[in-house]
């Protein structure tokens, strides 16, 4: 006859070594874009509705188009291509820090070395490349303004001003955190945690790097 | 995934960190701020969550009972409001529904009994991103500060409905209410949406990473599976409403015209023109339709729990079960647009969406044959817990029932505007949910403070709200039927109505009385905080991990250790087993000596 045993089976839990919390970082991260993802499928979906809806000309009594397509300023190419190379950069950022990372583990068996770093600082690279594309479409939108396009002139023009404004403020959300990846390695705070930082943010960037070229296709092609 | 420790490429870490991280791992803050008021422990948080949830509840609960008075007597000056103008009325009815969907039934089920014990049921020590659990709780909490703001700025809250549709929610001028409560209505939606996304982004991480060796996902607890497929449907529906609120806002505050006609209010053309009002009702309900099934699966999961608990036998069809969460979650997103039969959509379209939502009754009715099949032939012991899953399951079946009716267009247009919607979602979305929260709160009641609730009160509380409920709301439906519209602030005066009044005023009475069996569980939970009987570490003898550990659990949880799961969470009457449960870590069947 069989028999139960009721004693539990229990293991010590020590701290999530490196690898763990770097698929942690990167599965979260993954998570974390689906809605950022929803957010701009509602977008394109409301783009879409909106372009196609007529409106009432109180004048004539007819239903006419209101959808006056926006000429998009050509800085916005000059910006399109700052960002894409600063997730080339930002991921020779990434690989560079997890060089430094597996140098460090290395270094502490007696005997082995892994040789030089490299001391190219593609990090603060990515993050001024970022600040200039974020300050690029401030400009953009004073290019607009000026050639007479405001946020509420048409609804082309309100998602353009939409669109390149959320996108604009993520950014500056992967800014934020390339800064305190950069703080940190001022500071000298632990390099584990720093490259799960930068290798996370560099996933994000690529994101938005890609999600930018969706947007600019959108507005110029779908208009 | 689960239980791993090493991704694709591993670095070690050096040994001082290591060491540091082990000492924090298991020691809890001591400092009053730190432990209690931005604490990083799940545990606390899910409390937070709960309390924030239960002082809303009251709140909203206030408010439909100053509505119910004034519905039967319009002429009485009501406590803080005086005389009640249809606006007023109104927008009582816009802030007890946002109130009770979001802060109530969004809230406690996922953020209070879900972060407190999802963790504990896989086995982790914690959530997978404290500081980001913190930071969900608090971006709620301001949500609902703003939101309470609205009451409290000129021209008070707004009273464009719960559902905020446009161009009413999208134009300043269009009423009292309008002006800056609404902007506030908006922005504390759109905090509360960033907070709900932080919380699913962690419950689907530390569903899927953190789980405990040999909890694999088919081991896992049928409310770890609601509170899973939970998130993911938030993770899916708060970025479109959160995307809906933003278009709204620019509307309102910038001159776009999203939502907005050409329209004229007060005879003044609003500047507005072209834009859509149903592009805002399919954002809405897109989100909307999600959110019914946001409030109602944590619930569905418990009560698959407790009565397989309080009956002593395993689940009926646990494969069953979770195959039917998975497909009420994935259908959810397909029939928002049931909410719209009335908006002159198209009879192809609109019979698309009728069909899917016949549908969804496959997967509930599998989950209802299945509850009646756990229970069936079980021996159950009719504790507070099962009494309200037991309460849970007669709203859902109740409420359901009403489904059908509403998901036919030509029924709908018939009720759509009548006191039969209010009647069949209260049921089935609202009081059903409450009753997961109450059956929640007594059956880890236990855990959570160490001490049992009061069982007589307890038995008292629940009669007067399942006797109170039906009430309530089964005489909504006949409102409806005979053709009382909804959302009228004032209907006495009314010739073709007079006959149904005194039914109002059976609902009124009805209100008053379930409302004040609610203070028996309000004093039930804080005098059992004190002076409850002390709770053993396994009141219910049931088998998922959270009876495993100390009661309260220590602050990782498990002090230091991960239990290894063996079994499956509804080993209940097991042949040949010393007791008639085994625990999920129990080694389970041993070779005969």
């Amino acid at each position: 006859m069989a028999s139960f045993s009721t004693t539990a089976t229990i293991i010590d839990s020590g701290p999530p070594d490196y690898g763990t919390r770097l698929r942690r970082a990167r599965l979260g991260l993954l998570v974390a874009l689906t809605p950022v993802l929803m957010l701009f499928v509602s977008f394109t979906s409301a783009y879409v509705v909106r372009q196609g809806l007529p409106t009432l000309d109180p004048r004539t009594a007819t239903l006419v188009r209101d959808w006056i397509p926006v000429t998009l300023p050509k800085l916005l190419l000059i910006n399109t291509g700052v960002l894409v190379l600063s997730s080339l950069f930002m991921e020779l950022a990434r690989r560079q820090v997890r060089g430094e990372a597996a140098r460090e583990s290395a270094d502490s068996i007696p005997g082995v070395s892994l040789g030089g770093e490299n001391k190219i600082p593609w990090l603060a690279m990515t993050l001024v490349l970022g600040v200039i594309f974020l300050f690029g479409q401030w400009m953009a939108w004073r290019q607009l303004a000026a050639s007479g396009f405001y946020v509420a002139t048409t609804p082309s023009s309100s998602f353009v001003y939409l669109l390149t404004g959320t996108h604009a403020v993520h950014l500056l959300g992967g800014v934020l955190a390339l800064c305190s990846a950069g703080v940190a390695s001022l500071l000298g705070l632990s390099l584990t945690r720093r490259s799960i930082v930068v290798d996370v943010t560099a996933w994000y960037w690529h994101f938005m790097a890609g999600l930018w070229v969706y947007i600019l296709c959108l507005l110029e092609f779908a208009s | 995934m689960a239980g791993g420790t090493g991704g694709g490429e591993t670095i070690t870490m050096s040994t001082h960190e290591s060491a540091v991280q082990a000492a924090h791992a298991h020691a809890g803050p001591q400092g009053f701020i730190r432990k209690w008021v931005f604490s990083l422990d799940h545990k606390v948080i899910g409390l937070q969550y709960y309390f924030l949830a239960l002082v809303a509840v009251f709140v909203g609960m206030f408010l439909s009972l100053l509505m119910r008075i004034h519905l039967v007597w319009p002429t009485v000056a009501l406590p803080l409001l005086g005389d009640i103008r249809p606006e007023t009325y109104l927008t009582l009815v816009t802030m007890h529904g946002t109130i009770m969907v979001f802060f109530v039934l969004t809230t406690a089920p996922q953020g209070g009994f879900g972060n407190y014990f999802l963790p504990i049921q896989i086995g982790a020590p914690d959530m997978a991103f404290p500081v980001l659990n913190m930071l969900s709780f608090w971006t709620t909490f301001a949500g609902f500060i703003v939101m309470i703001a609205a009451f409290f700025v000129a021209g008070g809250a707004p009273l464009h409905g719960w559902t905020g549709y446009a161009p009413l929610s999208a134009v300043q001028s269009t009423g009292p209410g309008e002006g800056l409560g609404a902007d506030l209505w908006i922005i504390s939606i759109a905090i509360f949406c960033i907070g709900a996304l932080m919380g699913a982004l962690n419950f689907i991480t530390t569903t899927l990473d953190m789980r405990a060796k040999g909890m694999t996902m088919m081991r896992m607890p049928l409310t770890v599976w609601a509170w899973f497929v939970t998130a993911i449907l938030g993770l899916l529906a708060f970025g479109v409403l959160l995307s809906a609120g933003i278009l709204l806002l620019m509307d309102r505050n910038l001159g776009t015209s999203f939502y907005v006609p050409l329209i004229t209010v007060n005879g003044q053309l609003t500047g507005h023109k072209g834009g859509s009002p149903l592009l805002w009702q399919h954002l809405f309900w897109f989100f909307g339709h999600p959110e019914v099934y946001i409030a109602i699966l944590p619930a569905m999961g418990l009560a698959s729990q407790l009565l397989s608990v309080f009956s002593r036998k395993p689940i009926f069809g646990y494969k069953a079960m979770v195959y039917a969460i998975l497909g009420i979650g994935f259908l959810g997103f397909m029939v928002w647009g049931h909410h719209m039969f009335m908006s002159g959509m198209s009879p192809y379209t609109a019979f698309a969406f009728s069909i899917m939502t016949m549908g969804i009754g496959v997967p509930s009715a599998i989950k209802t044959f299945n509850w009646l099949g756990t229970i069936w032939g079980g021996r159950i012991r009719f504790d507070s817990p099962m009494l309200f899953a037991i309460g849970f399951v007669s709203l859902f079946v109740s409420g359901g029932i009403s489904g059908p009716f509403l998901a036919q267009p030509v029924l709908d247009i018939q009720l759509h505007d009548t006191y039969f919607v209010p009647g069949h979602f209260h049921l089935i979305m609202g009081v059903a949910s409450i009753f997961g929260i109450f059956a929640a709160t007594y059956y880890w009641f236990p855990k959570m403070f160490g001490r049992m609730m009061n069982e007589s009160m307890a038995r008292w509380h629940f009669w007067f709200s399942f006797i109170g409920t039906y009430a309530i709301f089964m005489p909504m439906h006949y409102l409806g039927m005979a053709g009382m519209p909804r959302r009228y602030s004032q209907m006495t005066e009314v010739a073709y109505l007079h006959n149904l009044i005194p039914l109002q005023k059976f609902i009124t009475y009805a209100a008053f009385i379930t409302i004040a069996g609610q203070l028996i569980f309000l004093v039930n939970l804080f005098w059992s905080m004190f002076k409850g009987k002390k709770a053993v570490d396994n009141p219910w003898e049931a088998t998922t991990l959270e009876w495993t550990t100390a009661t309260p659990p220590p602050h990782d949880n498990f002090g230091g250790h991960t239990p290894v799961v063996h079994n499956g969470p509804y080993e209940y009457g097991v042949p040949g087993a010393p007791r008639d449960y085994v625990m999920q870590s129990d080694p389970g069947i041993e070779p005969a000596h």
